[in-house]
């Protein structure tokens, strides 16, 4: 009997844990945003999009998140004076999306530089549910 | 011993008023490196945190005027850090000040005159492609950050 409770606890760690962990695209700023967004699900497939998008509406030199991140959040970035960037995914960067103020700050200044605006909450939301899909 | 200290002290403060002063003639070999951790954090995200010694007050101050389209980018900061942070740059300026009459006061170190005369025939084609553009100074001056140009 004991035995069955262990082995069954074991079974339900390695099959529920997992899943879990694959719905906790969840932390205190996602949180926080998503209160901003009125409660709308995100989407890591519309963070893709905006993360390899072409804008037209910001700086020339930087039409897209990839002109400084690079082609995949996998990948170490290069900003346009030559300074590595970590790479954005949070499988790669666990220490990323952990300072409300540094993504604020980030979010605020990038998006400005690539789409000429803000982004909306929904689009940050996106942003940071594909990274950390990643 | 305080004394040697002292003195020793003053030599270095000596070196760094000459190295800077030369600023605009020929290139510096040494400039004071940056002690401040947010000018560090804040204006060594995008490059190397160039030294304030390179330019002249009005220079950095024309700098943090523009943050919001700072070459391209978008740069900004808030207030607080901002006031902070010019504080510092212009306190750490270079020592010759910036007599309006020579035009507007410039904003990149790469255009000085001293700074095309010392890098013209010097860049091997191998060392360009490494560093990409002229503002990587530290793909070519290993120790910039410690202020050390002297290096290669
Ligand atoms: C001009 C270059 C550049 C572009 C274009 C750019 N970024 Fe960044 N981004 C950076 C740099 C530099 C950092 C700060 C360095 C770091 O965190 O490694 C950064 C950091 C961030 C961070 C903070 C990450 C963290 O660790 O908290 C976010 C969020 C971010 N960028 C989002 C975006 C988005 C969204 C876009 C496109 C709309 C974008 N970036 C486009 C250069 C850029
Ligand atoms: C968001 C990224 C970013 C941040 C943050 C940033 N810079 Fe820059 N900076 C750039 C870019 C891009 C250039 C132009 C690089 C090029 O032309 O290769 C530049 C160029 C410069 C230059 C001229 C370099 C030359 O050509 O001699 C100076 C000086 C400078 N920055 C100072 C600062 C100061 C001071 C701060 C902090 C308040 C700062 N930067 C923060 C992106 C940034
Ligand atoms: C592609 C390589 C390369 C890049 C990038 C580069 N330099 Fe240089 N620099 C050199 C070479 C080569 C010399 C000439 C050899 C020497 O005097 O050490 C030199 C000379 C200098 C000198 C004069 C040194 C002396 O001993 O008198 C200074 C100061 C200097 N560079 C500053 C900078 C700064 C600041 C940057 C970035 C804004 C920069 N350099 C970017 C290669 C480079």
């Amino acid at each position: 009997m004991k035995k069955q409770n262990i082995i069954f606890a074991a079974l339900f760690a390695s099959l529920v844990m997992p899943l879990s962990m694959a719905m906790a695209a969840s932390s205190p700023i996602l949180d926080e945003i998503k209160k901003q967004a009125g409660g709308v699900e995100f989407s890591a497939e519309r963070g893709k999009t905006l993360f390899s998008q072409k804008f037209t509406g910001g700086k020339p030199d930087t039409p897209s998140c990839t002109s400084c991140h690079g082609k995949s959040p996998q990948n170490t970035g290069k900003t346009r004076a030559g300074k590595a960037i970590a790479p954005m995914a949070v499988s790669k960067s666990p220490e990323r999306y952990t300072d409300a103020k540094k993504v604020a700050k980030w979010f605020r200044r990038n998006c400005r530089t690539v789409l000429g605006r803000e982004c909306t909450p929904t689009e940050k939301g996106d942003f940071l549910t594909y990274m950390m899909s990643q | 011993m305080k004394k040697a200290i002292f003195t020793l002290t003053g030599a270095f403060v000596l070196a760094g008023m000459l190295s800077s002063s030369f600023a605009y003639a020929d290139g510096p070999d040494w400039v004071p490196p940056i002690r401040d951790k947010l000018v560090k954090a804040e204006c060594g995200a995008c490059h190397l945190t160039y030294q304030p010694a390179f330019l002249p007050a009005k220079s950095w101050k024309k700098i943090m005027a523009g943050l919001d389209d700072h070459f391209g980018e978008d740069a900004t900061l808030d207030k607080d850090a901002a006031q902070k942070i010019e504080a510092y740059l212009v306190t750490n300026s270079g020592r010759r000040k910036w007599n309006d009459s020579w035009g507007k006061p410039p904003i990149r170190i790469t255009k000085l005159r001293w700074f095309v005369k010392e890098h013209r025939g010097e860049i091997s084609r191998r060392a360009m492609k490494k560093a990409g553009t002229m503002t990587n100074c530290k793909a070519c001056h290993l120790a910039a950050e410690r202020g050390n140009y002297d290096d290669d």
